[in-house]
């Protein structure tokens, strides 16, 4: 372990591995070649190669318009890509509807917050069991067949309730939380699932700076407690760099740089694609200078 | 007079045509209430239980239990062929092609062409013998001053009996976590997506499930009248099952059943009421039936409005729940 966890260290699973955009890692659980989606005239994802590490956290950065939930969906089987191939756990998902792809372990999160408003909360995570005896129609008739594993459910849904500091919401509409318990909701929901990569996208937006910190601790004990592979897609660099172990950027759907966060906050091509291009990001400290002279004077 | 509005009304408000109307509520409710499937067409899956059953039956000259059975497979595949090409898209194509495919079925039985087994216009008529032929009860007058005779009775029950039953089962199925994954389809179906439920199987089921109980509805509705013709299936039949599940209370086990009782009880009371009054000549230039089945329309209507605007959750909805429906 590093001896200051304030600065997270390179971990060992990816220490040698070359800061460069589709770079192979020794053991991905997710492997992306040559997928392409593009609306109409303008092409929102573009990734040649793209391997996501087993049991790390993963953080998808990159400017409004770059393609991350677009990324998203193609990889949870929401959308469909024109063209492209990857593997979830060695195992091809091209085409794979998107409850399949959540049953062999990949579970999302949505941008904005899908909380099943009249629903209770306690029941909008016993939902998300997977393999429910009593979701089978024949089955739903005959209680008895199902009640001891939905005794099971509740009693994990509760347990998360507890975790996720939702248990006094417990009985209450999902409708009636706000918008950083949703996400809390969210997380929580898609862990019902027991999935092996959690796929968040933007978990910290609009909550508030307390919540964040839970939130964040949250992600973190998926990889250190659970042993969870995450992906996570985060405007907020603090928080991309306080909790990921590995920083893919993308940039009009393309994959422009990856590295350990230490060293993605220098690459150029990240600053680039947030700024601009680099003479006009020079041009702009010019500008900014000659204007501090000109008040100065 | 009072008196005998009142008996007209309650005499309608537990009959078999508002036994049916109810079943046909029950599965509209299970489809827009429960998993959020916008059918317009319910009368079509009425019309297909009516037919398949009556054209068995008084066509073919095959028993009753065989037409029931062929009634509701009819059922079973109009969901099939309705639901494998709209399910899949948005909420509004179902209901587009349900209320598309329920007035194509009805010119299509009431076209010459298929006279020898629809009867066309004219309809068909013989098939509830079976039916009559297995009630209890000896010919007389029963129920004091509502004066059901005994096929009327017989009918009613077995009505009413089919509304507790097909009521139950829902009831049962969505205590179940089957019906969790139908409410979950209905708040966001992209979020029981992305929990691995299959949503194409569950909408399918759930159509499928409320179309037979609508064709249920069909076969009683038909049996009461001991006849049928294309003009008993209206698109209005629909809308009528839909004010039913609203003023009942759309999401809950019992909302059709009363929904149904209350409709018909208001909606006799007031024919029977406007009709004495245009009778005794109070109202001068409206006379005749017409005038008076589409006053009292009008008057449900109105009524409508009112219960919707100071109780828009229905009568046994939960006003909660309908505050959060937002989304």
């Amino acid at each position: 372990m590093s001896p200051d966890p304030a600065l997270p260290t390179i971990p060992e699973g990816l220490r040698g591995v070359a800061h460069e955009p589709g770079v192979a890692k020794p053991d991905p659980i997710l492997v992306v070649d040559g997928l392409r989606r593009s609306f109409g005239g303008v092409t929102a994802v573009d990734v040649e190669h793209l391997e996501i590490p087993r049991g790390l956290i993963t953080g998808l950065i990159g400017p409004n318009g770059a393609g991350k939930t677009t990324l998203f969906n193609l990889l949870t089987g929401f959308d469909t890509p024109d063209e492209g191939d990857w593997t979830f756990d060695g195992t091809s998902a091209v085409g794979t509807s998107a409850y399949r792809v959540a049953r062999a372990g990949m579970v999302r999160t949505f941008q904005l917050t899908k909380a099943l408003s009249r629903m209770t909360v306690l029941e909008n995570l016993m939902l998300g069991a997977s393999g429910q005896h009593g979701e089978r129609m024949r089955t739903a008739l005959l209680p008895w067949r199902w009640r001891a594993q939905e005794q099971e459910v509740l009693e994990r849904a509760e347990e998360l309730l507890v975790r996720f500091r939702l248990d006094h919401m417990r009985d209450q509409y999902a409708g009636t939380l706000s918008g950083g318990q949703r996400k809390l909701l969210e997380m929580a929901r898609a862990l019902m699932v027991e999935p092996s990569l959690v796929m968040l996208d933007e978990p910290m937006a609009g909550v508030n700076p307390a919540l964040t910190q839970s939130l964040l601790g949250h992600v973190k004990d998926l990889r250190d407690v659970e042993g969870r592979s995450v992906v996570f897609v985060e405007h907020d660099m603090d928080v991309v760099f306080d909790i990921s172990d590995w920083v893919v950027c993308l940039a009009q759907g393309r994959v422009i740089a990856e590295g350990p966060p230490s060293a993605i906050g220098a690459d150029p091509a990240v600053v680039d694609a947030y700024l601009g291009a680099t003479h006009d990001h020079r041009a702009l400290r010019e500008e900014r200078r000659r204007r501090r002279e000109e008040s100065g004077a | 007079m009072i008196e005998t509005l009142f008996f007209d009304a309650l005499r309608s408000a537990v009959g078999p045509t508002a036994a049916s109307y109810a079943l046909l509520a029950v599965g509209l409710n299970l489809h827009f209430g429960y998993t959020g499937l916008l059918n317009f067409g319910q009368v079509g899956f009425m019309l297909v239980g009516a037919y398949g059953m009556a054209i068995t039956v008084s066509v073919f000259g095959g028993p009753l239990w065989l037409g029931v059975i062929v009634g509701v497979l009819a059922a079973v595949v109009l969901s099939l062929l309705l639901g494998a090409p709209t399910l899949r898209l948005r909420a509004d194509y179902l209901a587009i092609t349900t209320i598309a495919a329920g007035e194509i079925l009805r010119f299509l039985v009431r076209n010459t062409g298929s006279d020898a087994l629809t009867g066309s216009v004219f309809g068909l008529r013989q098939f509830a013998g079976d039916f009559y032929a297995l009630s209890p009860f000896p010919p007389g007058d029963y129920l004091g001053p509502l004066r059901f005779n005994a096929n009327r009775l017989w009918v009613t029950l077995v009505g009413w009996g089919l509304v507790t039953l097909l009521s139950l089962l829902v009831w049962a199925l969505m205590r179940s976590p089957w019906g969790r994954v139908l409410r979950s389809i209905r708040e966001d179906e992209d979020a029981a997506r992305s929990l691995g439920k299959n949503v194409f199987l569950f909408k399918m089921q759930s159509l499928i499930l409320g179309g037979v109980i609508g064709a249920i509805g069909g076969m009683v509705f038909v049996l009461a009248l001991q006849n049928l013709t294309p003009e008993m299936f209206l698109p209005q039949v629909t809308f009528f099952a839909f004010a039913i599940m609203i003023l009942g209370g759309t999401g809950t086990v019992l909302g059709p059943t009363l929904g149904a009782v209350v409709f018909w009880f208001l909606l006799t009371g007031l024919q029977s009421g406007i009709r004495s009054v245009v009778d005794s000549g109070a109202i001068p230039g409206v006379a005749g039936g017409q005038a008076v089945g589409a006053v009292s329309l009008i008057a449900v209507g109105l009524l409508l409005m009112v219960l919707m605007i100071r109780r828009p959750q229905g009568v046994l909805g939960n006003r909660e729940e309908l505050r959060l429906d937002v989304s």
